[in-house]
This record gives structure tokens, sequence and C-alpha cells, in this order.
């Protein structure tokens, strides 16, 4: 029996970048753009299903992010997660990777003994592959990064294929461990309708809030009470539920900060547009004989 | 009456230090790490700093000697038969103890798999600033929050979507690090080699080390250089298909150029990642780059937009490509690839 967590992250669809996201000025309006569970990290949960469907155990999942993010919790839930927990606090908010590492590893050892920690080789909204190291070396366990399979898995010990420039190298490792996984690597299962129907309602502290601040004869509390006793209630840990230095968190805890952002304005104009014709590109191709391109 | 200097003081009186993490993979060097080098001098320059080169491995002192060619100032030698294969955990730790010790202001790495692996583990383990990728790197004094900052490195790198660049600092830790890719600096030996001073650094093998062994690595020598081809034909997702790509490979083969893609047709399965250019894949500059269904997000544009001539071809009129393109078609590659192969074989065979 292995228990797994996973780290998963509510990204925006950046490679969906449509006209109407874009504003005035030809910058996105992050706002704008649909949120989707970065598909890694899926591969990731789908990673750590394999294991529990194999091995038996349970597979936990974790995002930190604003309260919507546990949107993609509830997809977990959906593929067959058995718990879930949503950290999110203002005072987490414009965290760097050491930062937002730093409070994963404390979520992490709350949720509990684990065997393998599962997470995507990187997110799409900035492609630094930096949190899972960090949190790695944070929690001070092992990390195998890039993982394409895992060959083995007996007596504690995880045999796992990972790209490496070139080529592909076999490594063996003691449990616990981290692992990222890259694209590729599995097709994420689809819902399950059953799950499907069971966590529908799931819900978390800040949507409870908003039923209860809606109709004056709920109160949260009821709710929280009741949610839990149907197993349909998405953990929400804050700076109050972890063992968290505030100093160490969001913006205060990130060392990297952005000085400056420039929007780039194209040169233009010194292009010569030619006819997508024979006579065109003839004469295009007389330009690059005489510049000695050809 | 004499004083002597405080811990501090004596740090602040050293002479700011630029470190190279020196890769390579099976006793061959990485060029990343010989292009960072030659960035490295310039940025050490620019504080009136030095660079040392940082060379892990077993039988790797060649490569320390190699080095000075490219400007290094000293550099340190950790060799040892249990580092011959890359590990996390003893790389890691020595480089965490040498930083400790010596407090360098500026580390980089190539952003490679090795590289990308290594540089996060280590900017946790000693709590340091590190961006990811970055596309330029310069020394600047800077103001920020009402305080001024001496020499800090200034880390740029296009950021999320859309035409932006920003610019990352890490103004309040004594550490800054980035990983930059393959390409984007370019290599060039020092004028005149440095004096060869290597110190070497042993190495004490530890438990924690044995977690994870490798067991076998297979790598295969990459027949793909785009770096070195003077004509690259790139293709992107406006292609469409893997079926229709194949026009992209028959423009190549005739006209001689090396294939490559965007990140979009990477992901879309036309082509596979070694072959992709851009902020996250090879940077190039080549003579001729003909981009073919490639809209041209600047993180593709990172990659090429040094080229000596650019032909976009797009079917779309409003494609950012030919903004920065020197030869543009506005129409189907379908339609005018053909046209291209058959024009050029009549006039150049």
């Amino acid at each position: 029996m292995y228990n797994s967590i996973v780290l998963v992250k509510q990204v925006p669809d950046t490679a969906n970048i449509s006209g109407k996201v874009m504003k005035d000025d030809g910058t996105v309006n992050r706002a704008k753009l649909p949120a989707i569970f970065n598909h890694e990290d899926k591969i990731a949960l789908e990673f750590a299903l394999r294991v529990k469907d194999k091995f038996g155990g349970k597979v936990s999942a974790v995002t930190m992010g604003p309260p919507r993010a546990s949107d993609i919790l509830r997809e977990c839930l959906y593929m067959g997660a058995d718990s879930v927990y949503c950290v999110t606090d203002r005072k987490f908010a414009g965290a760097d990777t050491l930062a937002t590492s730093y409070v994963l590893s404390e979520a992490i050892k709350k949720i509990g003994k684990f065997d393998i920690i599962f997470a995507g080789r990187q997110a799409i909204d900035g492609d630094t592959a930096q949190v899972g190291p960090q949190t790695a070396e944070k929690l001070g366990i092992p990390q195998i990064t890039y993982a394409e399979e895992i060959i083995d898995l007996k007596d504690r010990k995880i045999t796992i294929k990972r790209k490496i420039d070139g080529g592909f190298e076999i490594v063996e490792c003691l449990l616990p461990v981290l692992i990222t996984v890259l694209k590729g690597a599995a097709d994420p299962r689809p819902f399950s309708s059953k799950n499907l129907m069971a966590y529908k309602g799931a819900k978390s502290l800040a949507d409870l809030e908003k039923i209860a601040e809606g109709n004056s004869l709920l109160y949260v509390d009821d709710l929280v009470h009741e949610y839990k006793n149907r197993k349909i209630f998405i953990e929400t840990m804050t700076t109050d539920d972890l063992d968290v230095d505030a100093e160490r968190c969001g913006v205060k805890g990130s060392p990297t900060k952005v000085h400056k952002v420039e929007s780039v304005v194209l040169a233009g104009g010194n292009q010569e547009m030619i006819e997508p014709t024979k006579d065109g590109i003839s004469k295009l191709i007389d330009n690059l004989i005489e510049d000695r391109i050809f | 009456m004499v004083f002597e200097p405080t811990a501090i003081e004596k740090k602040s009186m050293k002479k700011p230090e630029v470190w190279v993490f020196i890769e390579q993979r099976s006793g061959k060097r990485a060029d990343v790490s010989f292009e960072l080098l030659s960035k490295g001098r310039k940025l050490a320059d620019n504080m009136g700093g030095i660079l040392k080169s940082i060379v892990i491995g077993h039988n790797v002192k060649d490569i320390a000697v190699e080095t000075f060619d490219y400007g290094t100032d000293e550099s340190y030698l950790i060799d040892h038969p249990e580092l011959y294969y890359y590990r996390t955990i003893p790389y890691s730790r020595i480089l965490d103890e040498l930083i400790h010790k010596e407090v360098p202001r500026i580390v980089l790495f190539g952003a490679t798999v090795i590289g990308r692996d290594l540089a996060p583990h280590v900017a946790s383990s000693t709590k340091s600033g590190l961006t990811a990728d970055c596309t330029d790197l310069k020394i600047s004094d800077v103001t920020y929050l009402n305080k001024p900052f001496k020499d800090l490195l200034l880390q740029i790198r296009p950021a999320f979507g859309g035409n932006i660049i920003a610019t990352i600092i890490t103004p309040d830790v004594p550490v800054q690090m980035a990983t930059v890719r393959e390409g984007v600096m370019e290599m060039h030996k020092a004028d005149k080699p440095k004096e060869i001073k290597i110190k070497e650094i042993p190495f004490k093998p530890t438990d924690a080390d044995e977690l994870l062994k490798v067991i076998e690595q297979h790598r295969e020598e990459s027949k793909v250089n785009l770096k070195g081809a003077p004509i690259i034909v790139a293709g992107g997702y406006g292609l469409g298909s893997k079926e229709n790509f194949n026009l992209i490979f028959e423009l190549a083969k005739a006209i001689n150029g090396e294939v490559a893609g965007s990140r979009a047709a990477v992901d879309a399965g036309f082509i596979p990642s070694e072959r992709q250019v851009g902020q996250t894949g090879v940077t190039v500059r080549p003579k001729l780059y003909i981009a073919v269904g490639i809209s041209g997000a600047i993180q593709h544009r990172a990659g090429m937009q040094e080229a000596n001539k650019i032909i976009a071809i797009n079917s779309d009129p409003e494609a950012p490509i030919f903004d920065i393109c020197h030869y543009g078609i506005v129409g189907d590659a379908i339609d005018v690839i053909p046209k291209f192969i058959e024009t050029y074989k009549h006039k150049l065979k």
C-alpha cells in the first residue's frame, strides 16, 4: 500500500489566446482567460491513481491558489482522488516558486504520511519547473524530475524511466520521493460517472460561505458540518491551519520581484510583401541569390 | 590601534563573483555552459568582479582547464567517481556548501534537464531568487521601492502570453540565480586565455546520496543541429496537421535547410521537441529563416529574430510574424511551398 499526494495547479489557458482576451495595447488580460487544470498535473494524478489501483493506498490532491482553484479539485475527485485540499489565503498571493514550495511543503506535512508526491513537471503559465524540486528540497526527500514511466515499485523502492538531454535514464529510488511527470507520459483517465454524481455538489469553505451569505437561515458552521458528513467537503487550508512563518509566504517570501514590464513594439515597415504567385516567388528567390543566401 | 574587519566587512570588501555551473554529460561538456561563461565574463566585468567556473563530475579536469579559454578567472573542480552520473542530492549539496561559504553574487545554469533539476533545488536550500529561461541578462543599478541597489542582475524574459518582456530582479537576497537556454548567449573565446587556477575541492559521499541510483543511461548524439544550420525552415500550428507538416520537410530538403518548429507545432505532435525554436527551445541565428504557419508570438521570436533574413508565409495577414520578417507572403502553405520548391529547382539546378 502506498499513499500519494498530488500537487495540482489551476492555470490560465495560455494555449488558447483569442482576440477576446487581448487588451487594446496588445497585452493579454489574464482575468479573461479561461482557467484550466494544468495538463501535466492531471498526468501526475493519473500516475498516483495507477499506483493506488495496483497496490492500494490513498490519493490526496492539493492546490495552492485563489478560492476558485477548488474547481480543479472537484475534477480530481471525479477522476478518483480520495481527498482534496485547497490551500488559499490572501497572505499566499503573489508568491513566486520559493514561497509557493514553502507553503505547499507545510501543507503536505499537515495532510499526513505519504510515500510518493507526484506533480506535473511544470505549469503552462510560467514554465519554470521549479516548484517540484523546491518542494522536495523543503521536505528533505529525493526528487525525480522529467519522469516518463514507472517501471517497477516494490519493497518501498521505485524504478523510473526519465528523460535526459539526448536520451533517457533509469533510476531507482527509495521512498519517500517527489516525482514530476512529463507530458505524454500517460493519458489521464476520464471522469467516472459514479464519481461525477457523488462529487458534483462538493463545496469548499468559500463556496459554503457564499451560500450562507445568500440565505439568512443557513449558518456556515452547520453547512461545513453537513458537507463533511456527506464527504463532499473540499478541505481549505489557510495561514491559521498551517505552521507557516508569514515572512516566508506570498509576496513577502518571494525573492523575485518584477521590476519592469514592457510591451514589445514590433519594428514593422521594413518588410517587403511578396505575391503568392510564381512570379512573386521567382523575384524573391532572385533577391536571395543576390544576397548570397542561396 | 588596529581594527580587524568583521566577517561581514570582509565579505563586502570581496570582489563580487559570477559563477557558472559547468554541465557535462558522460564527460562531454555542454555548450550552453560555455555560452554562459562568455556572458558571465561580461557581467563580471560590468561590476568589477571575477568569473568562476564550477566543474563537477569524474575525470573532468580537462573541462575545467578549457573554461579558462572563455574568460574564467578561477575554477572549482569537484572530481570523484561517485559524481560520474548527475544526481540531484550530491550535486546540490556541493553547490549549497560552496555558495554558503563564498556567497557569490550571481550563479548561472543552463536551462537543460540537469540545470532545471539542480538550480531550483539549490535556490531553495540557499533561499535565493531564481528566474527560469532568461533571454537576456544585464547588470544595472536599480531603484526598487525607493531604495537604491547597486549592480543588480536584471533577469529579462518574455512573460505570460502577449507581447510582454518582464525584467525580474532579486534585490533582497545575497545570491541571484538564473537559467538560460542553449543558444541564447553567444559563445566566444576570450582574447587572451587566462592563467589556469584550479582549486580542487574534496568530495565526501553521504548516506543520503545512496537514496537514488542511476541504473542505466542511454544517450544518442543528436543528429539535429539547429544552432549551426545556415538555413532553417520552421513550421507552426497553422499548418493544421502532421501531414501538411511534411511540406516543411520537403522544402527544407529542396533548399538544403534544417527543419524546425514552434512550440505549438511540438505540442500538437507535428515535430519532436529537440527541433523547437523559441524561448523554451533553441535560439538560432541562421542566414535564412523561413517561418511557415507560425503566428510569431514573442516566445518564438525570442529564438529566431536575429536571423539574417526572415521569410514569413502565413494565411493570416494580421499575424505578428509579418512585423519582423524581411519578406512576407500572405498565402496558404499548401499552395506556396510547392511553387517555391519548383521555382527554386528551376533556378538553381
